[in-house]
């Protein structure tokens, strides 16, 4: 009974497929991020024309005066203070060689957040704050974190922390490959996907401040300046990495490895967009 | 039982879809094992596209939870059902090819 | 090793308002580990909060607590200066207890 509902579904869904797909006349441009950024912020401004520019970067609190101002008393009191507080310690601990953190980032890892993620040119690919914590691990012998929670999610806490009020400043020189994975990253963004056919914008652009369920949706201008989150429903922690893998599992699409190419673009693209607005990391939502 | 013109296409009709649903019953192991193949290769195929469900992973599942059980029937209808989600997905990730512009901010 | 409460209790005059934060897992008892076996309940059942020797505020708390909870209320009276002792126990035995001054 239940293969045939699912059967059942799938003819649904490919029905709807062929009911949406538009044969798309938009010829392919040369990607420009400034104007794809201009567009993106003038977007939402006019859609929230109360919504201080700054403010777009609290999310659901943004959307919703009840929730902001339960929100605003909790800030007191934030969840993500024992991870940010433990992710201090775990900054400031050497590694097994003597080594710290300190040593893989500029300036000593205070207050570069607003920096990530950055496109290497000599690797041609997109690195986050993630990764690079990563790799400043394994560089010095220690075994790499989960990207999804918990160290992972206390170290990228902290820096966001120390980075707090700094406004986005994502770079994309002028190489071909950066350009590409800026398209890339909003491709994926715009793309719907899995077994319910949502693209990150169908929530993020076409129905922020409106409910899902019993939450509210975030506008997607800004949405990765809080991060990571203490979030209510994980009853924890959550990194970027996290954010992108159980969002593709929610609309049924099997998730992809963490800092895969394709969230690695996504991270550029939604960063770049949000130039300007201020870090307020770590984060707590719903 | 009152005899009618036309009837006897309907007891026809009933004997097809009976012995059709006979056939269904006598699904065998080798029934299975090519129905979740092609299953199988769809869902690899919408791996490639890097464009999965969910969906067809958990119908994948109950196919061999169902052929491990014996119970061939459900096993051939849930790798049918993980195929044509398999197949769906790679729709999906073709048509949204060009698809996504449309939802694009310009 | 830091105390699992934070608090922070603000006189205004005639009223004091108190706010804390508390470190604690608050298993509930029907969820399930990736395993498939249930975590054990694990909650604070009873937290205090003690004032010039008569407890302010008393609460009985079961799984339906999250984790982390976090607290607001107010009392009548209470002086700048004055000590507010908040402690807990949970369902385990275990228990924490911390002081904090009324700012």
């Amino acid at each position: 009974m239940r293969s045939t509902i699912q059967f059942a579904s799938a003819v649904l869904a490919l029905a709807a497929l062929a009911f949406n797909a538009m044969p798309a006349a938009v010829a392919t441009e040369t990607p420009d991020p400034v104007a794809d950024a201009r567009a993106f912020k003038k977007y939402f401004t006019e859609k929230f024309p109360k919504v201080k520019l700054e403010d777009f970067v609290n999310g659901p609190y943004s959307m919703n005066e009840d929730m902001h101002r339960q929100w605003e008393e909790k800030e007191q009191f934030p969840p993500y203070d024992f991870s940010l507080e433990a992710g201090k310690e775990m900054f400031a601990k050497p590694f097994k060689n003597g080594k710290t953190y300190a040593d893989c980032f500029a300036n000593q890892g205070i207050g570069i957040r607003q920096n990530y993620p950055y496109f290497d040119e000599k690797e041609g690919k997109v690195v986050t704050l993630e990764l690079a914590l990563n790799r400043c691990r394994e560089a010095n012998g220690e075994a790499p974190l989960s990207y999804v929670k918990d160290e992972m999610a206390a170290l990228t806490a902290y820096m966001a922390f120390t980075s707090r009020g700094k406004p986005f400043d994502i770079k994309i020189p002028n190489d071909p490959r950066a350009l590409e994975a800026f398209q890339n990253g909003k491709r994926y963004f715009y793309t719907r996907r899995g077994q319910l056919n949502f693209s990150c914008a169908s929530c993020h652009v076409q129905n922020p401040g409106e409910r899902i369920r019993a939450e509210i949706l975030a506008p997607a201008l800004g949405i990765l300046n809080a991060m990571p989150i203490y979030r209510s429903e994980w009853g924890g922690m959550g990194t970027i990495s996290r954010r992108f893998t159980t969002c593709n599992s929610q609309i049924r699409g099997v998730p992809l490895e963490p800092q895969a190419d394709e969230y690695r673009d996504l991270e550029y693209y939604l960063s770049y967009v949000s130039n300007g607005l201020p870090i307020s990391g770590p984060g707590a939502r719903p | 039982m009152i005899r009618k013109p036309g009837m006897l296409k309907s007891l026809g009709v009933v004997a097809l879809i009976a012995g059709t649903t006979a056939a269904f019953a006598a699904s065998s192991e080798a029934d299975f094992k090519a129905a979740y193949a092609a299953a199988e290769a769809a869902n690899q195929e919408a791996g490639k596209l890097r464009n999965q469900w969910t969906t067809t992973t958990a119908a994948l599942a109950a196919a061999k939870k169902a052929a491990a059980a014996g119970d061939f029937d459900q096993a051939v209808a849930s790798s049918n059902a993980a195929e044509a989600l398999a197949k769906a997905s790679i729709f999906q990730a073709t048509s949204e090819k060009e698809a996504w512009k449309a939802i694009e901010i310009r | 090793m830091a105390s699992s409460i934070r608090v922070r209790a603000t006189s205004s005059g005639e009223t004091t308002e108190v706010q804390a934060l508390i470190q604690h897992p608050m298993d509930s008892g029907f969820v399930k580990d990736a395993k498939g076996e249930l975590i054990p309940p694990h909650f604070i059942q009873q937290l205090t909060f003690e004032y010039d020797g008569k407890n302010v505020f008393i609460a009985d708390w079961g799984p339906a607590v999250s984790k982390d909870p976090y607290i607001k209320f107010s009392f009548k009276g209470g002086k700048k200066g004055d000590d507010l002792k908040i402690s807990w126990i949970d369902n385990k035995g275990a228990s924490d207890t911390t002081t904090a001054k009324i700012q």
